[in-house]
């Protein structure tokens, strides 16, 4: 037993601040001999959340590029900007844009603040799209990973919806007419899109009701769900025993190899990585100024009126295909598709390789060059000489905007498949890494043609 | 306390009493996103009682035959046809929502958003609107003009007896 506080002689000779400081943190009074400061005690707290010791070879910035990290820099910062815009910003259709411009003008640092949420957020989703791409390219969703792959499938999904409520808020031209036409959207969808649209519109129009539902959802309910969700997401991380271990196309399945402490080891580069990001991210919201257009006038739509950039490619497609097919047919699909990569059955896998195998890198790169190829020639053929309605008149738009269309490319790139399997007696892993690459490729390619080819009435037309 | 081991399974009244607990707990559960849910539902919007939804556009001469007037509080278009009949059009384009501007030169309604096009009769000269412009109810009392705005009317194609004529005197 330690005697009496009163009569023990160290503590009559402390100052106040010390004793103070060890009334906070007792561990540093009772292990002297441990305690270094405040280091101690903060090395104690990051092992609370990253293991003791990490394999060397996992610390390879090539293996991860840092995104998963910055993933995480970027949302603290949404988190810690997008607490200081509520206090300046008013959630009421008459107020909320000349809320904006007074922070913009009048309010000392207001307009860095909104321009450092505003990239942190854009950069957010190409963040955690390259860490989507980075996570199936080097076979890291195979078992035990494949929930975790589902997680961040999801993660994915509520950052764009994070993207997408944040988007109106502004309530300029460029917000409303994007968000008309992004719920406008949900009346093609079957089972009840209409009923979902009219509740998240909070009534037929969009209104001081939908302001305020899109306000709500952007400022506590995704918030909490992606942080709930990034917990799990790292919890599994931890228990498929750290990260997928790097190795080349010829070598076997390396063991854990050698271990070094994760400090300093892998704090100092996530703290190297995060750091330049924060960086990048301050010079980035000084030169360039977030967009805000004028304040949204319902009877005006602006021609083009185009959604946001991320939604370009289902805007792209939306101009090909009948509305059903474009926004619920293939986006299900394509889901579909997504979630069950990692449930497909493997023959062999080869977690940990870059592109599967150096046979998966030339298939990966065909794929690529065709999709490169096929989709710019599917969207002229569209747009200047195939004119169903002509050839085969009284055909429902369904029909020919939508089955007919969509069976002839799951056709084609069926051949594409069979075609290539054979020819290079690939396995499944090479085969689906081909696919994913070729529909990658015509999703950003109609993305890029949705951003910088579509001018007034959505026309093609040079940038 | 160390839970006595029996060889004979667990009782059936503990089974069914845990069960009854997990079942209550189901239903309080499904009342509760019951009630989260119909407090979430957009109720009646403020201020929209039946008075104000009916728009007096004006009388009957003011309207040239083959013309198109925007009534931009009422957000409709009041459009007469060559043959003197009224038809009033929202100006909500079917596709995907965005406001369709009339467009004199052309004799059309062109909507900027992804180029669908609409003729004076609301009927799609352009895909991709699927259905032709929504209408609203048009009545004629007195020589003037009245649209009532409260329910826009689907359409999946132009029909004559739309149209509103004004009583020859």
């Amino acid at each position: 037993m330690r005697p009496a506080q009163q009569n023990d002689p160290v503590a009559e000779q402390l100052s106040l601040f010390r004793r103070v400081g060890y009334s906070i943190f007792p561990g540093m009074a009772r292990q002297p001999e441990k305690r270094r400061g405040y280091r101690h005690f903060f090395n104690t707290l990051i092992l609370h959340f990253r293991p003791r010791i990490v394999p060397e070879r996992t610390l390879r910035f090539t293996l991860t590029w840092g995104l998963g990290g910055m993933a995480v820099v970027l949302v603290f910062m949404l988190i810690g900007t997008g607490l200081l815009l509520k206090f300046a910003y008013e959630p009421f259709p008459g107020r909320a844009y000349d809320s904006i411009v007074h922070l913009q003008n009048e309010v000392l640092f207001g307009q860095l603040i909104r321009n450092i949420h505003h990239w942190s957020a854009n950069l957010l989703l190409v963040v955690v799209f390259l860490h989507f791409l980075r996570v199936f390219f080097t076979g890291a969703f195979h078992s035990p990973r494949q929930f975790n792959w589902i997680f961040g499938l999801t993660l994915f999904v509520t950052v764009l919806l994070s993207n997408f409520t944040g988007y109106l808020l502004p309530w300029d031209q460029l917000a409303y007419w994007a968000i008309t036409i992004c719920t406008g959207m949900l009346e093609y969808m079957p089972f009840g899109g209409a009923k979902i649209q009219h509740w998240i519109r909070g009534g037929t129009e969009i209104g001081p009701a939908t302001l305020s539902n899109f306000y709500a959802i952007h400022t506590a309910i995704l918030p909490g769900c992606v942080i709930i969700l990034m917990a799990f997401h790292f919890w599994r991380v931890r228990k498929a025993g750290g990260l997928v271990m790097p190795r080349g196309p010829d070598e076997d399945a390396p063991s854990r190899g050698e271990t070094v402490p994760t400090i300093p080891n892998l704090i100092l580069r996530e703290v190297v990585v995060a750091l330049v990001l924060i960086a990048g991210i301050l010079v980035l919201s000084v030169v360039l100024n977030a967009p805000l257009e004028a304040k949204a006038n319902p009877g005006l739509s602006p021609n083009p009126t185009k959604a946001p950039w991320y939604f370009m490619g289902f805007q792209e497609m939306l101009l090909h295909f009948h509305p059903l097919f474009a926004l619920f047919v293939i986006p299900f699909l394509i889901m579909c598709a997504l979630v069950s990569i990692p449930y497909m059955r493997y023959p062999e896998t080869t977690p940990g390789v870059w592109f599967v195998s150096s046979k998966g890198r030339r298939m990966a790169l065909t794929g690529a060059v065709t999709g490169l190829i096929a989709t710019p020639i599917g969207i002229l053929l569209d747009e200047y000489v195939i004119d169903v309605v002509a050839w085969i008149p009284g055909i429902p738009s369904l029909l020919s905007n939508g089955v007919i269309p969509l069976a002839l490319i799951l056709a084609g790139v069926w051949g594409f498949y069979s075609v290539m399997k054979r020819r290079y007696g690939a396995s499944r892993e090479e085969t689906v890494q081909m696919v994913f690459v070729f529909f990658l490729t015509a999703f950003v390619i109609l993305t890029v043609t949705g951003i910088w080819f579509r001018g007034t009435a959505m026309k093609l037309a040079w940038p | 306390m160390k839970k006595q081991k029996t060889d004979q399974p667990e009782s059936s009244r503990r089974k069914f009493l845990g069960k009854l607990w997990l079942g209550l707990g189901a239903i309080a559960l499904i009342e509760l996103v019951g009630l989260i849910l119909t407090y979430l539902r957009p109720g009646k919007p403020r201020g929209s009682d039946d008075a104000g939804t009916v728009v007096e556009a004006g009388a009957v001469e003011k309207f040239l035959p083959d013309s198109v007037t925007a009534f931009v509080r009422g957000k409709f278009y009041l459009c007469r046809l060559e043959d003197g009949g009224f038809l009033a059009l929202s100006r909500k384009c079917t596709h995907l929502g965005c406001t369709v501007p009339w467009v004199d030169k052309e004799k059309k309604f062109a909507c900027p958003c992804h180029g669908s096009a609409f003729d004076i009769r609301g009927e799609v000269i352009s895909p991709p609107a699927p259905r032709p412009l929504d209408a609203y109810a048009v009545s004629i009392e007195n020589n003037v003009v009245k649209v009532n705005t409260k329910r826009p009317i689907k359409r999946s194609e132009f029909r004559k007896e739309a149209l509103v004529y004004p009583k020859k005197a």
